[in-house]
């Protein structure tokens, strides 16, 4: 039997394929040039699916607005490129920085109440921000977006091509150092107490964990990584709409971290992949009917469930019967 | 004169128009074996929840080592060292025991805010969870899936944890309930052998192991303290003996 120490230090190491893993990703906008763009979207959207499990998944705070935060990246960098600096690198730390400072706010209203009640607090405070952005239409361009949004080289050198290629390498870069960060955390004795809070709160809080303050921080955090999402969102399109805070949004992630799994951090990136693709080869072949389809894959994988849906599970239960 | 760790005083909870709790003091001695009885609805969970801060009392007040902590929330008490364990049990199903214990104890510790090192990085956090494994006879299934255990493995985990919380008063909520045959002796022995400088308060309906266990008895009827002593003498009170044989209105009366 393996020994504590050794079972504990398990999940924490890094493993050789996962750094092919990554040496294969970052390759790809150099051999698929003309895709750098979806591998750009998809890097983005996997950070804010990440951003969502920490909550979600870690945690067990069910969110419908975890978009605010994505919103509020956008906007500020957007902002602050326009009207103060073009830097992208300072600018995604207004980014996050916003959404940080939004996180902790709104922190406070999800410290009590059931799931429902937090899912439609979350939803609620998602669509102020929304009416906000589109009302404040001097400062956010309103219901036109903010255009005109203008990037400088990153780095100084390195210019945001029109294939996207340098986006694209931003982006992943970004959603490996936060990957890193967030996995440092998970595995730490505080992303173990999150863990606690989320099967058991009544138990957490008789183990002497401050259950508020965890719900308080992890908030906190993961609006500060939605909020690079969104700045990255905001730099590498050039302009930023009101569909960042949109239910769509959060939804879209939640639904990402479903397919993936929810409590384990690349379950976040899985689930983006798969359904970037899945959006991007539908709606090739049935532009007006992608959404069905859609539909019809989750209802598969909520009622067949996850791992009798890969092919590993089958080939398990093949190997089983025999011996 | 032996100190006392715990004390309540004239602790009142009201639900509305019912009194779950009425005027109960209660004082725990360093070292205490102190058991508290009393039949189903005497308001014995409802007094462990005003100890431990999951209820606020509606008058009254609790005192830790001559400390008021009536105003303090549960996790504020745990880290005083007033510690509880449940009734129904109260784990982390995701989590396996080993999990469960280096996070308890980690968080014990003072590590629990810590963000940068693994769980499993300190070495004396490792040791003190090995040792608790042994203790409660979990290292077998110390990589298993807590929801996955046998129900007595989970009530062992379930003092195990509270036990890793290092506490100076551990209040029991019926330790062996519902637990089969089979696995109340191993659950029995390491009740006994709980540290003797923890202070014991136990809450339970099986009179052998009160008498067993004890070297106080207090009798909670209605929400109110009926009496309180040595178990020789519990065990001769006529209106204790009325009360468990379904009797109590008429020699109350």
């Amino acid at each position: 039997m393996m020994d504590a120490r050794t079972q504990l230090l398990s999940p924490t190491h890094w493993r050789w394929y996962e750094s092919l893993l990554w040496v294969g990703v970052f390759a790809l906008p150099a051999l698929l040039p003309s895709h750098s763009l979806i591998i750009n979207e998809i890097a983005i959207v996997a950070l804010f699916a990440v951003s969502l499990d920490l909550v979600l998944g870690y945690t067990g705070i069910v969110t419908l607005g975890h978009a605010a935060f994505l919103g509020a990246g956008a906007y500020s960098a957007a902002l602050f490129a326009k009207f103060m600096h073009p830097d992208p690198l300072l600018g995604l730390l207004v980014g996050i920085l916003a959404a940080t400072l939004l996180g902790a706010l709104c922190s406070v209203t999800i410290l009590r109440g059931s799931d429902l009640t937090r899912l439609m607090v979350t939803l609620g405070v998602a669509l102020l921000l929304l009416e906000l952005a589109n009302k404040l239409d001097w400062l956010t361009g309103g219901s036109d977006g903010l255009q005109g949004v203008v990037i400088g080289p990153l780095l100084g050198r390195f210019e945001f091509d029109l294939y996207g290629q340098t986006a694209a390498w931003y982006s992943l870069s970004v959603l490996l150092l936060l990957l890193g960060l967030a996995r440092r955390w998970v595995h730490s004795p505080w992303g173990a107490t999150l863990m606690a809070v989320r099967d058991n709160p009544l138990r957490a809080a008789a183990i002497g964990i401050s259950v508020t303050s965890r719900l308080a921080v992890v908030y906190t955090l993961a609006a500060a990584v939605a909020g690079a999402a969104g700045a990255l969102l905001a730099q590498t399109t050039g302009f930023a709409s009101l569909d960042v805070f949109a239910l769509e949004r959060s939804a879209d992630a939640v639904l990402m971290l479903v397919i993936g799994g929810v409590g384990w951090l690349y379950g976040g990136v899985l689930g983006a992949v798969v359904f970037k693709l899945m959006h991007d080869i539908i709606s090739n072949i049935t532009p007006q009917y992608w959404t069905f389809w859609m539909g019809l894959f989750l209802v598969m994988l909520m009622l067949v469930g996850r791992e009798r849906l890969s092919p590993a599970h089958w080939l398990k239960k093949a190997k089983g019967e025999q011996a | 004169m032996t100190p006392t760790v715990l004390e309540a005083r004239g602790l009142v909870k009201r639900f509305g128009g019912i009194i779950a709790t009425d005027h109960v003091d209660l004082s725990l001695k360093l070292g205490a074996r102190h058991a508290l009885i009393g039949p189903n609805g005497a308001g014995k969970t409802t007094l462990i929840n005003l100890l431990t801060g999951v209820l606020s009392p509606t008058e009254g007040r609790v005192e830790l080592l001559g400390q008021n902590i009536s105003h303090l929330p549960s996790h504020a008490r745990v880290a005083r060292g007033l510690v509880r364990t449940f009734q129904i049990n109260q784990l982390f199903a995701s989590m396996t025991p080993l999990q469960t214990l280096a996070m308890v104890v980690s968080q014990q510790r003072g590590l629990g805010g810590h963000w940068w090192r693994p769980l499993g990085h300190s070495t004396s956090v490792i040791t003190r969870c090995e040792e608790l494994l042994t203790l409660f006879r979990l290292t077998e299934v110390m990589h298993q899936n807590t929801a996955a255990l046998p129900y007595g493995k989970r009530r062992l985990l379930e003092m195990a944890i509270a036990l890793a919380c290092e506490p100076k008063v551990l209040l029991l909520d019926e330790p062996v309930a519902g637990v089969p045959a089979g696995e109340r002796e191993e659950l029995l022995q390491t009740v006994a052998a709980l540290p003797t400088d923890v202070s014991v308060l136990l809450i339970e309906h099986d009179m052998d192991l009160v008498f067993e266990f004890a070297d106080r008895i207090t009798v909670l009827v209605n929400g109110a303290v009926l009496t309180e002593g040595s178990p020789e003498v519990i065990a001769n009170d006529p209106h204790v003996k009325a009360v468990y044989l379904g009797h109590g209105e008429e020699v109350l009366a």
